[in-house]
C-alpha cells in the first residue's frame, strides 16, 4: 500500500520543484525575494533541489531596510557564498538617508518606504518580471486567497477582487511590459510543515531562531530587542533575556519570546504548544484593522 | 534515545497529504463546517480565536461565529459572503488537509471550478430544511466534471428538522438520483450540524439511526491512493538542464505512471527512442519515479529534447493530436467567440488555438445539453479546439494531469476557461473508410514482439520525389535484413496513408514514393499514420547519389530507434 506513495511534506516539496521550475522555463528575469528567515531558507534549499545539479538559475534579492539584526546579515552574506548563488541587496538610500526610522515615522510609513518602496525600485531596477516570495497561506487570512502566479500591475499592486483562475498546475503567467508576477512555492505550507521540513533536511537557518541569552527591553508582554537604540520608556532599560524570535524581520518589529527552545525540536515543541500565532508579536500586522491586505495592495510582499 | 517530540515529528512525517473542496449555497454552513473542522483540530491558534472574538463583539452577533474565522477580505466581512477560492490547512495525526473552500453563490462558479481542479474529496453541504436546491446539483455537477472521484454529501442543520431521519433519507434519495446522471464516483452522505459539532469529530447522540463515519473520520480514512493513474507513464519535459557539457537532464513532474531506472521511453513529437539511464535527484539517484514527483531523467542517448516535448513509454502512447474535443468552464466577464485566437496552456506546452465548433453548452441543473451560441461566465459547454502544433493527451476522466488545459486570451492575458478533454476530434475518430473496423488495437501479438523477430519498429517513410530512392532504399533496408515494401501510386496517393497504416501495424517499413505532397495532406497522412512513426523525407534535401541517399536515409531511421545502429536488434526490456 505504501509503495508509490508520497508523505505530506514530500507532495508539498514535488508541487513547489514544480513552481520554482515553472517560472525558471517562462520568464525572461526571474528573481528569488530573499528575507533570511526560515521559509526563505526553505524556498533557497528547493531551488537547489529543482535544478540540481545545475546552479539556481536567477539571483537571490534581499531588501535591506538596514535595521536588521547583525546576525542576519552576516548568515545571509556567509550562506549564500557557500552555495554559489548571487545576492542582490536593495535599499532605499533615499528615505534611509533623509533619516526613516520606525521610532520617527511609526512602523506602518517605515515599512512603506523601507520595505514596500525598496521591493518595488529593486524590482524595477534589476527588470526582474518574476519575485519568488516565501509566503505561505497558512500565515495571515488574506494571504489565504492569494494565488501561487499574483499578478501584479505596473505599479506593483495587487488586486483582490479581479485575480486570475489557478487550476490544476497549469500556472498563468502571461503579463505585458512592465508587469509582474509574485510567486509563491510555499503556498500551500504551513508553518509546522516549514519546521519539520528544516528539521529532516538539516537546513541552515539564522542563530536568532534558537534561545539564548539576549539583551532586551520588556514592555508589556512585549520584547523589544536593543539593536538601534530604540527610544526608552521612562524607566525602562535593557536586561538579559533567555528568548528567540519567532520570526525574524527588522529588529523594532521583530518581537522575541521569551524561550528555553535551543534546538529545533524543542522550538517544534515549543511551536506545537504555542498559544500564540506566529505573527501575534509582529506588531506590523496589528498597526491597523485588516492591515496585511492593505500593505498588499500597495504592493508589499 | 529519542524524545517525545522527536518521535512526534517521526510519526508525523509518515503523514499523507489529503485535498479537499468545499462547496455549498450561500447559507448552507460552509464555513461554519470549516472553521469548527479547524477549531476542533486545534488548528486554530489561540489568538487567532481572540481577535474573531473581538470582531464577533464589535457587530454584537453573538456566539462565536465560526465563519469569521475562514471569510478573510474586507469585503467579504462587510458583505457577509465568502466570494473567492481560499486555502485552508489543518491536520490530525492521521493525514494533512488542504482545504479550497468556495463560494456558493452562483456568480462564483469559476471559483468553485478551481476550487475542485485540485482536489480529491469534495463535501457537499445541504441544508436539511431546503433539501437539495440548484445550487447542490450544480456544485455536484462541477466536482464530477472535475473528476474528484470521491463526494461526500453532508446534510447540515439537522439540529434544525430535530435529527428527523426521514428528512436525512429524501434528501439522499434526491441527491442520489441526480448524482445517478453524472460520471461514476464515490458517494458518502453524513447528517451533521457544523454549528454543534455533531458527527463532525465524534458521532452524535441526536442520531442513533446513523452508523456511518463521523465527517472527519471519513476526511481521514477515505483511499484516495488508487486514484492515481499509475499505469500510463507521461513525463511533459518542464526544463532542460545542461549544468555542464557531459549532463543533460530533463526535469519535470511525472503526470502519470512509474519510470524506472533502464526503462524504453519514446519522445513526443519526435519519435526517437532511448532508456532511461538514471533519474538523479539532491540526495542520490532514484531507482523510480511515480506520480506526483518532481523529477529529472537522464537518458542513454543524446537526443535533442525540449521543453513541451513528453517523454512516454513507447508502448502506451497518448493521443497525438492537433485537433480535440473537450468540455469547457467558461471563467470570463467576455463570453467564448470563436473568430479570436486563444492560448492552450497544456501540460507544458503553451500553443495557439482556436475553437472549432460549439457543440452544446450544458444546463447544470438539468443536465441537458442544448444548442447556443457562445459560452459565458460560469457557464458549462463542450467545443472542438484546434492547435498549431500537436498536444499529447489524454481523456481527462483517465489522466487528471494530460487531460487538462487552461485557455487565455491573448491580449488580455486572463485566464478565460478550464478545459476538460474529452478524445480526439470527432470527425477524425471516423477513419479511412478502408481502416474502418479494422481492429489493430486488439492484437494479441504486441508491436515489440514483431519488433524482436523483424529486428526493427514499423514506420512509414513519405519519400516526396524521385521514386528510384525509394527503390534503393528498400534494396538496401532489405539486404539489412528488414521487412520492408515500396507502395509507389501516382492515380491513388489518397489511399496510400490507410494501406501504410496497415503495413505498419503488420511490423513493415513501408516507403510511400509520390511526386509531391500538399499540408493538408500530410497532416491527414500524419494523423492516419501516427506522428511518432511517419518520417517525411525529400529527396532533394538527400545525396545526389542514389546509393549514398538510400544511407542517409537508413541513418535517419537509426536516428530515430527504429532500426538498431548496426544492423543489429534493437531489443526491448521489460517495464510494464
Amino acid at each position: 500500500m505504501d509503495l508509490h506513495r508520497l508523505t505530506h511534506l514530500r507532495a508539498l516539496e514535488a508541487e513547489s520543484l514544480h513552481i520554482l521550475r515553472e517560472v525558471a522555463a517562462e520568464f525572461a528575469n526571474p528573481v528569488m525575494l530573499y528575507s533570511i528567515g526560515k521559509d526563505s531558507s526553505v524556498m533557497l534549499r528547493l531551488a537547489q533541489k529543482a535544478f540540481h545539479p545545475g546552479q539556481i538559475p536567477f539571483p537571490l534579492l534581499h531588501i535591506d531596510t538596514s535595521y536588521k539584526f547583525p546576525e542576519m546579515i552576516e548568515f545571509r552574506d556567509n550562506y549564500t557564498r557557500e552555495i554559489g548563488v548571487r545576492l542582490i541587496v536593495s535599499k532605499n538610500e533615499k528615505a534611509l538617508a533623509e533619516g526613516a526610522n520606525p521610532f520617527k515615522l511609526g512602523t506602518q510609513k517605515c515599512c512603506g518606504l523601507l520595505k514596500t518602496r525598496g521591493l518595488l525600485d529593486g524590482l524595477a531596477e534589476g527588470g526582474f518580471d518574476a519575485a519568488f516570495g516565501g509566503a505561505r497561506r497558512d500565515e495571515e487570512k488574506s494571504r489565504a486567497k492569494e494565488r501561487v502566479y499574483s499578478f501584479r500591475d505596473i505599479h506593483g499592486q495587487w488586486d483582490p477582487k479581479n485575480q486570475r483562475p489557478e487550476l490544476w498546475n497549469l500556472y498563468n503567467g502571461r503579463i505585458d511590459k512592465g508587469e509582474t508576477i509574485r510567486v509563491f512555492p510555499l503556498s500551500n505550507w504551513t508553518e509546522l510543515d516549514i519546521w519539520q521540513y528544516i528539521y529532516l533536511e538539516s537546513i541552515p537557518i539564522v542563530p536568532l531562531y534558537f534561545a539564548k541569552e539576549r539583551p532586551m527591553i520588556v514592555r508589556g508582554g512585549a520584547l523589544i530587542p536593543i539593536e538601534y537604540d530604540p527610544p526608552l520608556l521612562p524607566g525602562e532599560k535593557p536586561q538579559m533575556v533567555m528568548c528567540r524570535m519567532r520570526s525574524v524581520g527588522c529588529t523594532f518589529c521583530t518581537g522575541a519570546i521569551r524561550s528555553e527552545a535551543d534546538t529545533l525540536p524543542k522550538i517544534i515543541e515549543e511551536m506545537m504548544l504555542a498559544r500564540r500565532s506566529e505573527r501575534e508579536y509582529r506588531v506590523i500586522d496589528h498597526d491597523q484593522e485588516g492591515s496585511m491586505e492593505i500593505k498588499k495592495r500597495e504592493g508589499y510582499f | 534515545m529519542s524524545t517525545p517530540i522527536e518521535e512526534f515529528l517521526q510519526q508525523n512525517e509518515r503523514q499523507e497529504l489529503l485535498r479537499f473542496t468545499t462547496a455549498g449555497s450561500v447559507d448552507d454552513g460552509k464555513s461554519t463546517l470549516i472553521g469548527r473542522l479547524l477549531y476542533d483540530s486545534k488548528g486554530v491558534y489561540e489568538d487567532q480565536l481572540a481577535s474573531v472574538q473581538k470582531a464577533s463583539v464589535n457587530q454584537s452577533a453573538g456566539p462565536l461565529d465560526f465563519a469569521l474565522i475562514t471569510d478573510g477580505l474586507r469585503a467579504e466581512r462587510e458583505q457577509g459572503i465568502t466570494i473567492d477560492v481560499a486555502y485552508r490547512y489543518f491536520s490530525t495525526p492521521k493525514r494533512k488537509f488542504i482545504i479550497a473552500d468556495t463560494p456558493g453563490h452562483i456568480q462564483y462558479t469559476r471559483n468553485m471550478a478551481t476550487g475542485a481542479s485540485t482536489a480529491q474529496v469534495a463535501i457537499v453541504l445541504v441544508d436539511a430544511r431546503n433539501g437539495v436546491l440548484a445550487q447542490s446539483r450544480r456544485h455536484a455537477f462541477i466536482a464530477a466534471l472535475l473528476g474528484i472521484p470521491h463526494v461526500l454529501v453532508a446534510v447540515n442543520k439537522m439540529d434544525l428538522v430535530d435529527w428527523e431521519r426521514g428528512i436525512y433519507d429524501s434528501i439522499c434519495d434526491e441527491f442520489r438520483d441526480f448524482a445517478s446522471r453524472l460520471p461514476p464516483h464515490d458517494l458518502t452522505f453524513v447528517p451533521i450540524s457544523a454549528l454543534l459539532g455533531d458527527n463532525i469529530v465524534s458521532p452524535s447522540s441526536n442520531t442513533p439511526w446513523y452508523e456511518g463515519r463521523t465527517l472527519l473520520d471519513y476526511l481521514e480514512t477515505v483511499p484516495v491512493g488508487n486514484d492515481r493513474n499509475l499505469g500510463d507513464f507521461r513525463f511533459p519535459v518542464q526544463y532542460v538542464l545542461r549544468p555542464t557539457l557531459d549532463f543533460r537532464g530533463y526535469a519535470g513532474q511525472v503526470a502519470s505512471g512509474i519510470v524506472r531506472q533502464g526503462d524504453p521511453v519514446m519522445v513526443l513529437p519526435s519519435g526517437r527512442r532511448s532508456r532511461v539511464k538514471s533519474i538523479p535527484t539532491y540526495e542520490g539517484d532514484l531507482p523510480a519515479a511515480f506520480p506526483p514527483q518532481s523529477v529529472t531523467l537522464c537518458l542513454e542517448d543524446e537526443i535533442d529534447i525540449s521543453r513541451g516535448d513528453m517523454l512516454v513509454h513507447p508502448l502506451n502512447l497518448p493521443h497525438v493530436s492537433r485537433r480535440f474535443e473537450a468540455n469547457l468552464v467558461w471563467m470570463s466577464q467576455e463570453p467564448l467567440d470563436r473568430n479570436k485566437p486563444y492560448l492552450v496552456k497544456h501540460t507544458t506546452q503553451l500553443l495557439k488555438a482556436s475553437i472549432l465548433a460549439l457543440r452544446y453548452r450544458v444546463d447544470v441543473n438539468t443536465l441537458d445539453r442544448e444548442e447556443a451560441e457562445t459560452l459565458e461566465l460560469n457557464e458549462i459547454g463542450a467545443v472542438a479546439v484546434e492547435t498549431v502544433r500537436p498536444l499529447y493527451f489524454d481523456p481527462y476522466p483517465r489522466n487528471r494531469v494530460t487531460g487538462a488545459f487552461i485557455l487565455i486570451d491573448p491580449l488580455t492575458n486572463l485566464t478565460c476557461a478550464a478545459g476538460m478533454i474529452i478524445g480526439p476530434l470527432a470527425e477524425e475518430r471516423a477513419r479511412p473508410k478502408l481502416l474502418e473496423g479494422l481492429q489493430f488495437e486488439s492484437a494479441r501479438v504486441l508491436a515489440a514482439e514483431r519488433q524482436e523477430r523483424y529486428g526493427h519498429w514499423p514506420a512509414t517513410i513519405w519519400l516526396v520525389g524521385d521514386v528510384e530512392i525509394a527503390w534503393a532504399a528498400e534494396r538496401k533496408l532489405f539486404d539489412r535484413g528488414c521487412v520492408v515494401q515500396v507502395l509507389a501510386d501516382e492515380e491513388h496517393p489518397d489511399l496510400l496513408p490507410a494501406l501504410a497504416r496497415i503495413a505498419n501495424a503488420a511490423g513493415l517499413i513501408t516507403i510511400c514514393a509520390v511526386s509531391s505532397f500538399d499540408d493538408e495532406a500530410r497532416r491527414q497522412a500524419e494523423e492516419t499514420i501516427g506522428a511518432y512513426r511517419f518520417v517525411v523525407i525529400e529527396s532533394g534535401d538527400l545525396p545526389k547519389d542514389r546509393n549514398e541517399a538510400a544511407d542517409s536515409i537508413c541513418r535517419e531511421l537509426e536516428k530515430r530507434g527504429i532500426l538498431a545502429d548496426n544492423g543489429g536488434s534493437f531489443s526491448l526490456g521489460s517495464g510494464i
